[in-house]
């Protein structure tokens, strides 16, 4: 492992200040794979249903790393590298497939789906010349492999022996909230992927930040779906890294705060030609139109009213970011709802009514911190602590990415 | 028959000049008012997944897409510049083509790209205007954001 990186003091107070360097430093970076991808952290690898059958496997990512998550023929999971033992080219190219064994296209050798090499060809060399050696000891060489576990038909992975159990990296709060949206057999409706300017901790700060949403997402508070004065709150666990922000249909009020400032979120005169688009249906029952939730580090699980969505953060460099989004729905949705989830996946996505913003602002901040060594962005809305919060005008999970980031890479 | 097909050119080349003029507004003239538009990833058309980035059930609905564009949502100034290939026709009825296209964005600072190519797939109304399409990216993934349709 190289050296540690050097990190300039953490300005305080409390978790308040985020310096600019950490968007930016190739060394954090690099640090960052090895201590938190492929450290003591559990990441998202895809959802059960897309390996709907024995036989199944996909391509994902943890961290830069490439990886094979698939369903063995009894039905297991499993994940190992996406990395021949031989010369590390990927095994599989493209999304995935289905069958008994993986084959590299280089030299063909063959791994199960478990991950362990099956089959190098020419082993025993042709016609008696060359071939591996007498000793050569293929259960000693592979891809190195992951733990799984899932919940809620989430699976995730993770590279370290050490960190506790899946149900206890999310906890009871998060472990509820995720069964919320993902209690009965899902439906896939399909994928997004987007590029992203900016490092991927930019993102995921962005998804904890409730603040931006009425103000940066004019469209949301336009319609009411979304504002300040909303019922709802931001709850945050004990490690400051998962989090849930939620609010509560039709209990806006209009509000001073937003009039004195002259807000562009303001604008109680446009009105939609087809409002067909926000008309939600309650159909968790709770009145709650809007559950964003993260997972540290890197997994965003999304309802915004009916658009119901997973979202994966895959870093790719320091300063490119990979967003794979997953829309899904249920089994049993009636045709109304399946129609009404389509239709209201305009509001998120990389075209997201309120969602493209977010595509772009990491890129603000990105370019905005170059030339800023030395310097800190401010994280002080509603204090200096992690605790969770009742309203939304306020930063407290944002600082809670910090203290388990801080936490896991020891600085 | 190249009446119709020189008609149907003509009008691949008015959607993408509204489109790199900035009329919208006019953009929305070509479309009939049950029409249906949709922007969708090569890879969910071809696995049969419904997910659209964009999708306007009736010109209604797009016309909300070009005032939110206008009004409601925030991106930094953009352009596009398309090239459209000529359609290959079905003469229908319903008269239907395919054609392919590629789009370049330039940003406000003067920073161009490829950022889009793929087909679009329409089905036409007898006054020639959009009554079905799809524009299906062949890009698997989207830079940044998509503001304007493609």
């Amino acid at each position: 492992m190289q050296e540690p990186p050097q990190l300039p003091a953490w300005p305080g107070p409390g978790l308040t200040r985020v310096p600019y360097e950490v968007y930016r430093d190739p060394a954090l970076y690099e640090a960052e794979q090895e201590r938190l991808f492929r450290g003591p952290a559990w990441h998202f690898l895809c959802m059960e249903a897309e390996l709907p059958e024995p036989g199944s496997w996909r391509t994902t990512h943890v961290g830069e790393t490439p990886v094979i998550v698939s369903r063995d023929g009894q039905g297991a999971l499993h994940a190992f590298e996406n990395r021949c033992a031989h010369r590390g080219a990927l095994i599989c190219l493209g999304e995935g497939g289905r069958g008994r064994r993986i084959q590299c296209v280089y030299h063909a050798w063959n791994y199960d789906l478990e991950g362990n090499l099956r089959g190098v060809a020419f082993e025993g060399g042709i016609d008696g010349a060359g071939g591996m050696p007498e000793g050569f000891d293929k259960a000693r060489h592979g891809p190195r492999k992951l733990r799984v576990a899932a919940w809620c038909g989430l699976v995730f992975g993770t590279f370290s022996p050490d960190v506790a159990g899946l149900e206890d990296w999310l906890g009871p709060e998060i472990r509820a909230r995720l069964a919320r949206v993902l209690g009965r057999p899902v439906r896939l409706l399909g994928r997004h992927r987007q590029m992203l300017p900016n490092n991927w901790k930019l993102y995921v700060e962005n998804v904890k930040d409730s603040y931006h949403a009425s103000l940066l997402h004019s469209f949301f508070a336009t319609f009411r779906l979304n504002r300040l004065s909303q019922e709802g709150g931001v709850e945050v666990d004990g490690s400051g890294g998962h989090h849930v922000s939620w609010s509560r249909m039709q209990t806006d009020r209009p509000n001073e705060d937003y009039e004195k400032g002259g807000l562009r979120a303001w604008k109680d005169d446009y009105a939609l030609a087809d409002p067909r688009l926000i008309r939600g249906r309650d159909e968790f029952g709770d009145g709650v139109s809007l559950q964003i939730l993260t997972v540290f580090p890197t997994f965003v699980s999304q309802q915004v009213q009916n658009a119901l969505a997973v979202r994966q953060v895959v870093p790719k460099g320091v300063d490119r970011t990979e967003l794979l989004w997953t829309y899904y729905g249920f089994e049993d949705d009636d045709p109304g709802l399946a129609e009404l989830r389509l239709l209201q996946a305009n509001m998120v996505g990389p075209a997201g009514f309120i969602s493209m913003e977010d595509g772009a602002v990491g890129g603000f901040v990105q370019r905005g911190a170059a030339g800023a060594a030395g310097l800190a962005g401010v994280v002080e809305m509603g204090g200096a602590g992690t605790e969770s919060q009742r309203g939304r005008a306020t930063e407290t999970s944002v600082r809670g990415f910090w203290k388990a980031w801080r936490a896991v890479m020891g600085l | 028959m190249s009446g119709l097909q020189d008609a149907v050119d003509g009008l691949f080349a008015r959607y993408a000049m509204a489109i790199d003029d900035d009329r919208l507004e006019d953009w929305l003239e070509l479309f009939a008012e049950d029409c249906r538009y949709r922007i969708a990833a090569r890879e969910n058309v071809e696995a049969g997944l419904p997910v659209s980035v964009v999708y306007a059930d009736g010109r209604a609905m797009l016309a909300d897409r070009v005032a939110a564009l206008r009004r409601a949502n925030v991106y930094e100034a953009q352009r596009y510049r398309h090239v459209i290939g000529r359609a290959l026709l079905d003469e229908g009825p319903p008269v239907s083509a395919r054609a392919g296209y590629h789009v370049a964005r330039i940003m406000r600072e003067g920073d161009i790209m490829l950022f889009s190519a793929g087909e679009y797939r329409a089905a036409f109304d007898e006054a020639l205007r959009i009554r079905e399409m799809t524009v299906v990216y062949d890009n698997a993934r989207i830079d940044t954001l998509l503001a304007l349709p493609l």
